[in-house]
């Protein structure tokens, strides 16, 4: 049995405007020391994805119409507030994109980590104490009984989302879920970061859940990788699948339209046209085919599901491997792309 | 190949046989930021945020200039359109000293050097319509009127592909891609030499990122345009630029041509730099040696003494401590860094290199 289970999850927020389909029919399976990277644009649904598993969406708006979200095989829409306390922040921590905001800046950060390890852990002050320094030498904050006494705003961003990840990491989570945790930083910075969770992640066989819009960060640190677009899973696989073979036109066309640092300047970004639709008036049929390079005229009526196109690899495209392969290889070739 | 020929190219092929004139330069250019405090406001000390930059910028070219958050770019910007006064130095704009000009002879120049901004919502009047605002420039400069003047400006708007009927229409009722369109329009509206794009795509969205930077080059290939592009993301960068400046502290750090700067880099910090950035390759990531480099970038109102980089750097010496190190030509003449002990060819950042200083005996 998987550590967190997402079956068919359905997130939808009533708005004066119409129901928004924000997280439509997501499945997803996690095992303990995994790392699935959920990769989208902003507004593909990935960070409601998360904020439904901690059963952080406030309700109403936000209602579950589908699905089901297993976690050691309890259902956390079905557990009573009370359990999701226990269990969020102690079984299933979040990372949070901007470590400002998420830092309650009147009081001290140890303050603040304290008080998480004493809500879940039966500690003394002093317990607690030791502890909080402990987690804050641990995600590499230098002079940490000091640090511990100051405010957010004496950390720069770097140690600020150090200082998150010691409180998500301070009772010692199954699941720790990354919504962009290194987009408001450096790279020199990310660097740290990223090379910080996977250190912990060795040292505690924590499963990650990494939100990020950036494939780099994605193909660094994930195992698998499931790509969303207006609230739906378009492809699911391993990392190396999705990046190497991608069979859904989505996931190519993002790999085709980013410049990377191997072939920068040498190929012409292939750009996506159009924008992302509204997720109150989704086009018919296939949601992403205004803007599929390869769309056919059955695309525009035909809505597909995730189905196995390979081994363990899954894409929501009507189009045949072949037909998709052929596609690819014929841009490629008229861009000059050698692979 | 081609941009190591066209770099050339551009040197050689000045007029009269001369080498190409640079459009900008700037000369030992300083900013510093008084720090206030106390009752009386009195100064207490300088924010360096810009700190004795030399750059060249050539006619037809982009530039690139990468750096971290803090770095002193966007300040440096502004200071070569003259939005901010500088402390010290000289800004060149075809061989004469904008920072002597008055006020009217500035507006003149400025018809020639535009900006592009990063937040493509903060830098359009919400209260504009789209007509207005890229007509705005051509008001400001008595550039054609009335019919004219909007027929011009729906030109404009085919030109950064949005269509003449968004006229009448206000930045709200755009995405973001499309109001970055927007500022465009406006930037080219006078027919610029120079464009300053300051993180132009660092705010939108990875499918809509490449559509402006293939607006970007096809409106600089049209209209013969020089840039200076800004960014923190260094493969985009790398994509756009012919040369690359990297920043670190208010100083230029290292110079190059794309390739060589990419390629070869010799400042510790560029090498590191390039090491951090994952690349969207799974396969290439799990072989990459990568350089963390430990701790945060100083302040720059209390930089290290010595090279601002020693406290990060993994191959500091004691005499980088003490003595600070001058912008040097490196083996090909186009390439500066300013390095005491820069990394050689097939060398590890890591590697402690030999105690004698680079050029300094």
């Amino acid at each position: 049995m998987a550590m967190l289970e997402v079956n068919d999850l359905k997130t939808h927020f009533a708005t004066q405007d119409g129901v928004v389909k924000a997280v439509d029919g997501v499945s997803y399976s996690l095992e303990p020391g995994e790392t699935l990277g959920i990769v989208g644009e902003s507004g593909s649904g990935k960070s409601v994805t998360a904020l439904s598993v901690m059963q952080l969406n406030p309700k109403p708006p936000a209602s579950y119409p589908e699905g089901e979200i297993l976690f050691e095989g309890q259902n956390l829409l079905e557990v009573p507030e009370k359990r999701m306390q226990q269990i969020r922040g102690n079984d299933i921590a979040m990372i949070f994109q901007d470590p400002m905001t998420s830092l309650n800046p009147v009081f001290t950060v140890g303050n603040q980590i304290r008080e998480a390890i004493r809500i879940h852990q039966d500690l003394s002050k002093t317990e607690a104490n030791e502890k909080t320094v402990q987690v804050l030498t641990d995600v590499g904050i230098a002079n940490p009984e000091q640090r511990a006494k100051e405010y957010p705003h004496q950390f720069s961003g770097g140690m600020r989302q150090r200082a998150m990840i010691a409180m998500a990491l301070s009772c010692n989570p199954k699941v720790l879920i990354a919504d962009e945790p290194t987009t408001a930083l450096d790279v020199t910075i990310q660097a740290q970061i990223l090379e910080l969770m996977v250190d912990l992640q060795e040292k505690y066989g924590t499963a990650i859940v990494m939100i990020t819009h950036d494939l780099g960060v994605v193909s660094q640190i994930a195992d698998k990788v499931m790509v969303m677009y207006a609230g739906r899973a378009v492809e699911r696989a391993t990392t190396d699948d999705v990046f190497y073979d991608p069979l859904m036109p989505y996931s190519w066309s993002l790999l085709r339209s980013l410049p990377r640092l191997d072939t920068a300047g040498e190929v012409r970004l292939l750009p996506i046209k159009g924008t992302p639709p509204s997720l109150i008036f989704l086009p018919d049929g296939c949601n992403f085919h205004p803007r599929c390079p390869f769309a056919k005229d059955e695309c525009r009526r035909v809505d597909p599901d995730l189905e196995e196109k390979k081994p363990g690899h899954e894409a929501a495209c009507i189009l045949s491997v072949e037909e998709i392969e052929g596609n690819k290889g014929r841009v490629d070739q008229e861009l000059g792309v050698g692979s | 190949m081609s941009e190591n020929g066209g770099a050339e190219a551009t040197v050689d092929t000045g007029r009269n046989g001369r080498p190409a004139e640079n459009l900008l330069e700037t000369r030992n250019l300083k900013m510093h930021f008084p720090i206030k405090a106390g009752v009386l406001r009195r100064t207490v000390g300088h924010v360096k945020a810009v700190d004795g930059v030399d750059l060249q910028i050539r006619k037809g070219e982009t530039l690139g200039l990468v750096g971290e958050s803090g770095c002193g770019k966007s300040t440096l910007a502004r200071l070569v359109l003259r939005l901010l006064e500088p402390t010290e130095g000289e800004v060149l704009f075809e061989g004469e000293d904008i920072l002597q000009y008055d006020r009217k002879r500035m507006l003149n120049v400025r018809r020639n050097m535009q900006i592009i901004f990063q937040d493509p919502y903060a830098s359009l009047n919400p209260r504009m319509s789209v007509g207005n605002i890229v007509a705005e420039p051509l008001k400001t400069h008595n550039v054609s009127e009335g019919s004219e003047r909007k027929k011009r400006v729906q030109e404009l708007l085919e030109v950064v592909g949005l269509s003449p009927e968004h006229y009448n229409r206000y930045p709200h009722e755009f995405s973001g891609g499309q109001r970055q369109r927007i500022g465009v329009a406006r930037a080219i509206a006078l027919n610029p030499r120079l464009i300053i794009c300051d993180e132009p795509v660092s705010a939108l969205d990875v499918s809509i990122q490449a559509q402006v930077v293939n607006l970007l080059q096809d409106l600089q290939k049209e209209f013969d345009l020089t840039y200076v592009f800004i960014a923190h993301d260094l493969s985009v960068v790398k994509h756009i630029s012919d040369r690359v400046a990297v920043m670190y502290l208010g100083k230029i750090v290292e110079v190059a041509d794309r390739k060589d700067l990419y390629g070869r880099p010799r400042h510790p910090y560029t090498a590191s730099l390039l090491s951090a950035i994952p690349v969207p390759d799974p396969r290439k990531e799990r072989e990459r040696q990568r350089v963390v480099l430990t701790g945060d970038v100083p302040s720059p109102a209390n930089p290290p003494s010595g090279c601002p980089f020693h406290t990060r750097c993994p191959r500091a010496q004691d005499y980088c401590v003490e003595n600070v190190p001058p912008l040097e030509p490196q083996e090909s003449g186009d390439h500066r860094a300013a390095c005491f002990f820069p990394v050689k060819e097939g060398q590890k950042i890591e590697e402690p290199a030999t105690s004698t200083p680079y050029r300094v005996e």
